[in-house]
């Protein structure tokens, strides 16, 4: 038989581990935890190093019930969309979501306009009906989630949450929760390299530990400017595993919010006859979005869809188990 | 294993004479110059044939670019030169091939092989297809398949079968078509190599993993069969792309020559979303062909826009054209809405229009790449710029309602936008997600 020459690769510098939840032990009510990275190889490239922490799969339950998702995804959970407790514990009993992510849309100014002590009662709820680490994302205006956050992170006092996003232009108030109340970040950046390592910086400035940062890219869908983001991934991970400390967090893909924006996920069969059944279609355009992400890096994915949930966490225990 | 040669081994190879037709004035100083690769050898008009052979060997693209099939619909996959699309781009796009067991009724062998000819999709003006048939003989009269398959497609050939006898009856069939004919293993490669050279055909590897491909691919290029494509020939998923990774690595990091081809690969299963998984991971890591064992448009479609994803030019910017787009049919009454040039901003606004099903005109103001907030930050979407940029289009004096939509992002620019201009500024929502109910529910041209 042919020799051939080693081509394994060995990197100089672990992927931060970072675990989400509290159990009581630790100060908070979770039931279990979550761990993310450590990973000392590329994804799937196990052959090269140690990959101690499979990727895990966060589904999104809103505060306000999801009018505007697509009638396939919003089906399975059409019983429990009025209330974030009961959608949360659908989405961990039945389809065995990892953690949940909390998105406090109604939030928005331009929505409901929630105020801070509503958005906390949503959380509550949430950390009352389920046992796994939570995920709290605020509705993206920047004003309003400096005036919400403060009230629900002392409301999940010591739960160990992770809360985003902080970005270039707006970390100082969310840092200051975290710290107060041991929750851990998500660093937002768009599209690039160089906005998610400043980001990574602005935190640490302010005091806040590098390793309770989570990257947070941007999230292209599948056919949406995926590759851009793709890219951008592989590159802050080999960066990471090359011994940048600051871009050697895990990193979280928001899914779900994409691959069910775009008309691939959305349009019905009598739109579009040569495409398929939106029923298995939505879904597998859903599942394939994560599937390239997996490979790119991803960490934490959100996921909306049932079958897409159980077809990646499959696909997630298959790797784990060298199949 | 051949390598990179040294200006020594070079000098080696040459006439050593000193005689300075070259232009250099020793041989040596020749030999680092090319060695360099900043002269050729040609450039020394004594050099041996027997050098240039040498040289040439030395200098060849470390993976080789092999045609599958002929004419119009032949797919060329190979040459690639890096491992991570960042680093340069993936330049040729794997073939996603789909299987056509020989043992199915002729009918229906021949109602699929249409359906996948006929099967396309237009993504961002790119036509998508299934580029490979497989015909894998399961059984059934191979020859017949591959004859039935002709007559009803032009689609390049993958003609899978162990048996070089019944292999060579099946290629009477599609002569001349160079299909790819597999496997050549340790046990018939030397058969299906005459047949490769006889048809002929591009010839497919099958071997378990890199040390018995390299073991075999000599064997065969000294039958003189060149064109290769390699199937590491793993069991299960994970040591496939295993193997895949390390193929790539070899060929370009090592330049081992011996497995320096492009790759294929079988997707087994039969859960939609196990063989979408499966594939994904195939075609962003390195596989040249990928084979499916089905082909429902629920799972091709997502399949080809990962590879059409996968091997977009990563260098080409992030901008898209700035101008006018029309999606539907747009007139006087349809709305305008202006977004940048950023291709993501762009795409997901122009999906959330098409979404909508109002035709309409979307404006794009080169922000040089940037983001809506990003380039509002930058002072590259302003309320003079946007103006200036529409006035250019002349697309307000086609439409005659003079309602402008702009990013609810810059809100804050609507003042200023109204009164440069004298159009009348709506806001739009924030998140381009919103903008279909925005259109059906709050946009009126009167």
């Amino acid at each position: 038989m042919q020799n051939v020459p080693d081509v394994r690769e060995s990197w100089p510098n672990p992927i931060y581990t970072v675990t989400l939840g509290a159990t009581p032990k630790e100060g908070g009510t979770r039931t279990t935890t979550v761990t993310v990275g450590g990973a000392r190889a590329l994804p799937f490239h196990s052959f090269d190093g140690d990959v101690p922490h499979p990727p895990v799969v966060a589904m999104e339950v809103w505060d306000v019930p999801a009018e505007d998702w697509p009638e396939h995804v919003r089906a399975p959970f059409s019983e429990v969309l009025r209330s974030p407790g009961e959608w949360a514990r659908k989405c961990v009993e039945e389809y065995g979501a990892d953690l949940i992510l909390l998105r406090l849309v109604g939030c928005d100014p331009l929505r409901e306009n929630r105020s801070p002590k509503e958005a906390a009662q949503a959380v509550q709820e949430v950390l009352k009906s389920v046992g796994v680490p939570l995920i709290i994302w605020g509705c993206g205006n920047p004003e309003k989630d400096n005036e919400v956050f403060p009230v629900v992170g002392e409301a999940t006092a010591r739960e160990n949450c992770l809360l985003g996003t902080i970005t270039q232009d707006n970390h100082k108030t969310l840092v200051a929760v975290a710290t107060a109340y041991g929750h851990k970040l998500i660093a937002e950046s768009p599209v690039d390299i160089n906005i998610a390592k400043q980001v990574n910086i602005l935190a640490m400035d302010a005091g806040f530990p590098l390793e309770n940062l989570v990257i947070y890219p941007s999230t292209g869908a599948l056919g949406y400017g995926i590759e851009y983001v793709y890219s951008i991934m592989e590159r802050i991970r080999l960066a990471g595993l090359g011994g940048d400390k600051f871009v050697a967090q895990p990193i979280l893909c928001d899914v779900g919010r994409e691959a069910w924006g775009v008309k691939e996920a959305r349009a019905p069969k009598e739109e579009v006859p040569h495409w398929g059944e939106e029923g298995l279609r939505g879904p597998l355009w859903e599942a394939t979005t994560a599937y390239m992400y997996l490979l790119a890096g991803a960490d934490i994915l959100v996921l909306r869809h049932p079958q897409a949930v159980r077809a990646v966490k499959e696909f997630i225990r298959r790797l784990m188990e060298g199949r | 294993m051949a390598k990179k040669l040294t200006g020594l081994d070079i000098y080696k190879l040459l006439p050593r004479t000193n005689c300075g037709d070259c232009g250099f004035s020793t041989c040596m100083a020749f030999a680092m110059q090319v060695a360099a690769k900043k002269v050729a050898l040609d450039q020394c008009p004594h050099a041996s044939a027997e050098a240039k052979a040498a040289l040439g060997e030395a200098q060849a693209p470390p993976m080789r670019t092999v045609q599958i099939g002929a004419g119009e619909k032949a797919w060329t996959v190979g040459g690639e030169t890096v491992l991570f699309r960042h680093e340069e781009k993936f330049h040729r796009p794997c073939a996603i091939a789909v299987e056509i067991p020989d043992s199915l009724p002729a009918q229906e062998i021949a109602q699929r092989a249409q359906a996948l000819t006929n099967m396309r999709f237009v993504r961002i003006g790119q036509e998508l297809r299934v580029n490979l048939l497989a015909v894998v003989h399961t059984g059934g009269d191979l020859p017949q398949a591959v004859r039935v398959i002709r007559e009803h497609s032009d689609l390049p050939l993958l003609v899978s079968c162990e048996h070089p006898d019944l292999a060579a009856k099946a290629l009477e069939a599609a002569r001349n078509d160079r299909p790819l004919l597999y496997p050549a293993t340790a046990e018939n490669y030397e058969a299906m190599a005459k047949l490769a050279q006889e048809f002929p055909c591009v010839l497919g590897v099958r071997a378990p993993g890199a040390e018995a491909l390299a073991t075999l691919t000599p064997k065969i290029r000294e039958l003189g069969v060149e064109d290769l494509v390699l199937d590491p020939g793993m069991d299960g998923f994970l040591s496939t792309f295993a193997e895949l990774v390390r193929l790539r690595r070899l060929a370009l990091k090592k330049v081992f020559r011996p497995v320096g081809y492009p790759t294929m690969v079988f997707v087994h299963g039969s859960n939609p979303f196990d063989l979408a998984a499966q594939a994904t991971a195939y075609i962003c890591k390195y596989a040249s062909v990928v084979v499916l064992p089905q082909s429902q448009p629920e799972l091709v479609l997502p399949l080809l826009t990962v590879r059409q994803n996968i091997y977009t030019d990563p260098q080409v910017p992030l901008a898209i054209e700035a101008k006018v787009y029309e999606v539907g049919q747009p007139g006087p009454d349809s709305p305008v809405l202006v977004t940048t040039n950023f291709a993501l901003t762009f795409f997901t606004v122009e999906g959330e229009v098409e979404r909508s099903k109002v035709p309409a005109y979307i404006a794009v103001v080169d922000t040089g790449g940037l983001g809506v907030l990003n380039a509002y930050a930058d002072d590259r979407l302003t309320a003079e710029v946007i103006v200036k940029t529409l006035r250019s289009y002349g697309i307000m004096d086609h439409v005659n309602h003079k309602k402008l939509i702009i990013p609810g992002l810059v809100a804050v620019l609507k003042g200023e936008i109204e009164e440069e201009s004298g159009w009348e500024v709506i806001v739009g929502p924030e998140d381009a997600a919103g903008i279909p109910a925005f259109l059906k529910n709050e946009w009126r041209a009167s």
